[in-house]
């Protein structure tokens, strides 16, 4: 095992007893990114070869040498008998989609390729200043429009390292490699659908979407302002847990971001879940997707091996004293999709509107006085297939004759999902749950280019996720196994507003219960 | 011929006087700044930034409103409005929509043939200004300075009926923002912002028609003679045959015309919809009550107040209430005083005000304070010193910021009320003056005045000066 294998919470320990050194730490994940990663990602990939689709390209940027400065820090730091903070020495990837000063934060699109942030966004701020060391920005889907980390601009993009012939999941497909990978120990992501849950669970990680306004939003790229959540990916729960304990908290830049005081998520994480009520839905067992011919919605079982993987999970936690309550109904789930769809568009349109080549990123280099065809052609020629069609779409339902018939009924859609939750976790309610438990993803990581290109199909990938970001609530994907052909399967635990602390101690059980059970000494396919 | 008459909608914009911008903390006021050097990530639109409301600026809204009539909402929501230019930074303007910070109010003017009208206010609502394109050399400059300062949008109703209500309505908006506090309300520096709806229909019909929009007007003056002409120009079309279309004019002020800045056929579709970025505003009656716990009288009240309680004319009322630290000045000065009110007026608007307009500050910066002039009127009511030593007084106490008994005793300023003291100099000038004496006494009577001035100037102003004339005119007849 190498240091780059550790948790976060193992590697500082080892760091800050001086057992080994931060740059050991850092020069342990560099060896490993080059064994593993191939190529970056970048605006002319040429060819793909067959060396490209045994390897990783989870980064966009590696940032080495501040890398190496922050590390040198932290040793010199812990030499002077400072404390460079609860994360000293850990290594941590972010999704480029985050500002952070100095560096190029491209969004994975052509029209960001060329911007380098003046300023960081207060997560990253926060995880520097607890010490850890940021190796650089990783891939996803361009804008985070997507759940297969295919659309970025920067190609090739990552791959399953457990089978690097399919997708990692996205958007924050980079992150989740990273972190399965051992290229990186912590990732931070985000979450407007799924984001962070499905790759995490696609990749056999731990991803913790947290509640909205939670984690500030300062310095993050908006996808649907409304909806986006930034928070971390990690091999285990204690990890995120200890991950989250830096980067939640109020923040002064964030409007949104909830003023309640700091929380110790570690601190009761192994309290068990002796009393706690979990409940199962039939309506995450089964997924609507609309007929590509018809339209019409026709209902689909989950593939069995997820549905029995979420039920022996349920097993396992009544066994520790949890009390299952089944047939808890969340009759709106099947309308998450199509609200989001209209939302998230018109935010992620009106957030896309800065891009018009005036002030930074890409300006198209034909000469000319005409300014609405400068904006056309820097815009057509800046960005890739999915913003324009998240342009168009978005435009459309928010247009004013079409508003009313769109999105503001999406909006109210958007508040029965709301209200289900709500019923279900009631302290006063039939159900009195503290936690729902579902499957994360309706399939385990498909194959690259089955199916990218069908916008749609690729938007009900979130289906099992995306009513937490409705909600506004918090959502923890674990990895629980994996399927017949090797591919991890995840499963969700969904709570009301500001439940980490108790999500995060359900998972943490699930996890002591299963250390010894053998699909958690697989490794991944790239490492073994 | 048909008689029509006019109907005016006013858009004002006004720059509120914050600190900070709206939703960073760069400085509100770039005034004289070099383009781009009042910015940040936030008020320049950066990826990844968002904004955090100013809550002086919601106040000052609340303040407004409720000068206004408004009613505050408990609950309003800030919205993006979608439209692409190249000072917009974000591409959207961060706006209040359908749930703006006011609803309804009004402003009433008193016009000067005596009657009040009445001007009411469909809404009030806060957004971030916009920065400035400016074309030069077939290049386009874009200084994003102003981007982010804090604006009230407030539109009225249809209600002004002619150029000169819509000049006395902005003149009454801009005494009235100056007075609470919470914009300088200069519309050459653009802190006052106009458009004007203007459209005519015959006298006595009460159908809205087809209205142009005259943007670009920045006096109070320019408002009026944009309105003016094209009024004109509204009676000419309709009168010809021709047909008002909905366009957008602009006012160029140095050839007093108006020209066509688009035609605007259909609405643009901005696209409103929620800030996401932005917490509704709550506005909860402490909070109110805390923005409102120093609310001033308003200049009407107040004018209304000083010819009931102080019994002043109409006119020494308007005067006096036309700034608010001037109104208190005069009624500190006033109560004081105690005696005759007109007196403490007379005082202020003579020659207290020229000071004022000399020195270019407000009442409230004098170093003559209200009890300076008081005390400065009662010496003279007690022929402690007389009414020419007392306008000097003024200056003086202004100058030193030394209390005028002070003064007076210093530099032996008071008033010689002696009569033999006068009596000696009247008759030193007389003894002196032998060709005037006799031309006084065959007749030519009103030289008795130069003869009174002589003995002032002898007695370095400080005689008392009806004394004088009787002790003069009493020996010039021997
Ligand atoms: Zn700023």
């Amino acid at each position: 095992m190498q240091l780059c294998d550790l948790s976060a919470l193992e590697l500082t320990i080892k760091i800050r007893q001086r057992e080994v050194s931060a740059v050991e730490a850092l020069d342990s994940s560099l060896e490993r990114i080059r064994a593993v990663d191939g190529r970056p990602g970048s605006l002319k990939p040429g060819q793909l070869t067959a060396e490209d689709q045994k390897t990783l390209h989870a980064f966009i940027t590696l940032t080495e040498e501040r890398a190496r400065r922050q590390a040198e820090n932290v040793d010199q730091q812990l030499a002077a008998g400072e404390d460079p903070g609860p994360l000293a020495g850990v290594p941590f990837t972010v999704k480029d989609l985050f500002c952070v000063q100095g560096t190029p934060t491209t969004a994975a699109s052509r029209i960001l390729a060329n911007f380098v942030a003046p300023y960081t966004a207060t997560p990253i701020a926060r995880m520097e200043a607890a010490g850890a060391i940021m190796l650089g920005k990783v891939n996803l889907d361009e804008f985070a429009y997507g759940s297969s980390t295919e659309s970025s601009a920067f190609q090739p993009a990552a791959r399953n390292p457990w089978n690097t012939s399919r997708v990692p999941g996205g958007s924050s497909g980079g992150s989740a490699v990273s972190v399965a990978a051992g290229e990186a120990v912590l990732s931070i992501g985000t979450d407007t659908a799924g984001s962070i849950r499905q790759p995490a669970a696609f990749c056999g990680m731990v991803g913790l979407k947290p509640t909205y306004g939670r984690v500030s939003r300062y310095g993050l790229i908006a996808f649907g302002s409304s909806l986006d959540c930034p928070g971390p990916i990690a091999r285990n729960v204690s990890d995120t847990a200890a991950m989250l304990n830096i980067i939640a908290g109020p923040d002064s830049r964030d409007n949104t971001a909830v003023t309640l005081p700091p929380e110790d998520f570690l601190e009761k994480l192994e309290s068990g879940v002796k009393g706690m009520r979990i409940g199962l839905s039939p309506d995450y067992f089964r997924i609507a997707i609309p007929d590509p011919q018809t339209g019409e919605y026709c209902q689909q079982p989950l593939p069995e091996e997820i549905e029995t993987r979420v039920r022996q999970t349920a097993e396992l936690l009544a066994s520790l004293g949890a009390i299952i309550v089944d047939d808890v109904p969340m009759p709106n789930t099947r309308y998450g999709i199509p609200a989001f769809f209209v939302i998230s568009r018109v935010e992620a349109a009106s957030n896309l509107h800065r891009f018009d080549g005036v002030k930074y990123g890409y300006r198209t280099p034909q000469k000319m006085t005409d300014l609405n065809k400068m904006y056309r052609l820097s815009r057509g020629e800046g960005f890739g297939l999915q913003p324009k069609l998240r342009i168009l779409m978005g435009m459309y339902v928010s247009a004013a004759q079409y508003s009313e018939q769109y999105y503001q009924r999406a909006l109210k859609v958007r508040a029965m999902i709301r209200r289900d939750f709500e019923q279900a976790f009631d302290k006063a309610g039939k159900y009195q749950l503290d936690a729902l438990l579902t499957p994360t993803t309706p399939t385990t990581a498909f194959s690259i280019g089955d199916i990218y290109g069908d916008s749609v199909l690729m938007q009900f990938a979130d289906q099992l996720t995306v009513p937490a970001n409705h909600a506004g609530i918090p959502g923890l994907s674990i990895p629980a196994g994996f399927d017949g052909q090797g591919l991890p399967i995840g499963v969700q635990l969904l709570g009301p507003d500001f439940s980490e602390a108790s999500l995060l101690r359900i998972g943490r059980a699930y996890e002591m219960a299963t250390t010894e059970e053998a699909w958690r000494q697989i490794k991944p396919q790239v490492l073994r | 011929m048909t008689e029509y008459e006019v109907v005016i909608g006013l858009e004002t914009h006004i720059q509120l006087n914050t600190q900070t911008k709206i939703f960073c903390s760069c400085k509100a006021d770039s005034w004289e700044q070099p383009p781009n050097t009042n910015i940040c990530p936030v008020c320049t639109g950066l990826p990844g930034v968002l904004p955090v409301p100013n809550e002086a600026a919601v106040e000052k809204a609340v303040i407004l409103a409720t000068a206004m009539h408004a009613e505050p909402q408990s609950l309003s929501f800030f919205d993006r409005k979608n439209y692409f230019y190249p000072d917009l930074p974000k591409g959207y303007q961060i706006t209040q929509y359908d749930r703006p910070i006011a609803v309804g109010g009004y402003l009433d003017l008193p016009m000067p043939d005596g009657r009040t009208r009445r001007v009411t206010i469909n809404k009030l609502h806060l957004e971030e200004d916009a920065g400035k394109t400016k074309n030069e050399k077939g290049k386009r400059y874009i200084d994003f300075n102003r981007c982010g300062v804090p604006l009230v949008e407030m539109v009225t109703n249809p209600d002004i009926r002619s150029a000169d209500e819509a000049a006395q309505y902005l003149t009454r908006l801009r005494q009235l923002l100056r007075w609470l506090g919470i914009s300088e309300a200069d519309m050459e520096k653009g802190h006052l912002r106009c458009d004007a709806n203007v459209s005519i229909r015959p006298k006595g019909s009460a159908e809205l028609n087809t209205k142009t929009e005259i943007k670009n007007v920045n006096s109070i003056d320019a408002v009026r003679s944009a309105i003016l002409v094209e009024t004109e120009r509204q009676i000419r079309e309709v009168e010809s045959g021709g047909e008002i279309k909905p366009w957008t004019l602009d006012w160029d002020d140095n050839r007093k015309s108006l020209h066509k800045m688009r035609s605007k056929e259909t609405e643009a579709d901005y696209r409103y919809f929620r800030e996401p970025d932005l917490l509704p505003v709550h506005l909860d009656d402490d909070w109110k009550e805390r923005i409102l716990a120093d609310f001033p009288e308003l200049p009407l009240a107040r004018r209304q107040r000083f010819m009931d309680t102080y019994a002043l004319p109409e006119y020494d009322a308007e005067v006096l209430t036309s700034e608010r630290s001037l109104s208190e000045y005069f009624e500190a000065a006033a109560q004081a005083y105690g005696g005759d009110a007109k007196q403490v007026s007379n005082w202020l608007m003579n020659d207290v005000m020229r000071m004022l307009n000399d020195a270019n500050i407000p009442a409230s910066q004098l170093r003559l304070r209200p009890e300076h002039l008081a005390e400065i009127l009662k010496l003279v009511d007690a022929k402690a010193i007389n009414n020419a030593i007392g306008k000097k007084l003024l200056k003086k106490v202004e100058k030193s910021g030394k209390s005028p008994a002070e003064i007076v005793e210093a530099e032996g300023l008071a008033q010689v009320s002696d009569d033999s003291a006068i009596r000696e100099i009247c008759q030193k000038i007389i003894d002196s003056n032998p060709a005037e004496v006799e031309s006084c006494r065959s007749g030519k009577e009103s030289l008795i005045g130069w003869f009174v001035g002589q003995v002032m100037r002898e007695m370095r102003g400080k005689a008392d000066p009806q004394m004088a004339r009787q002790i003069l005119s009493e020996l010039l007849k021997q």
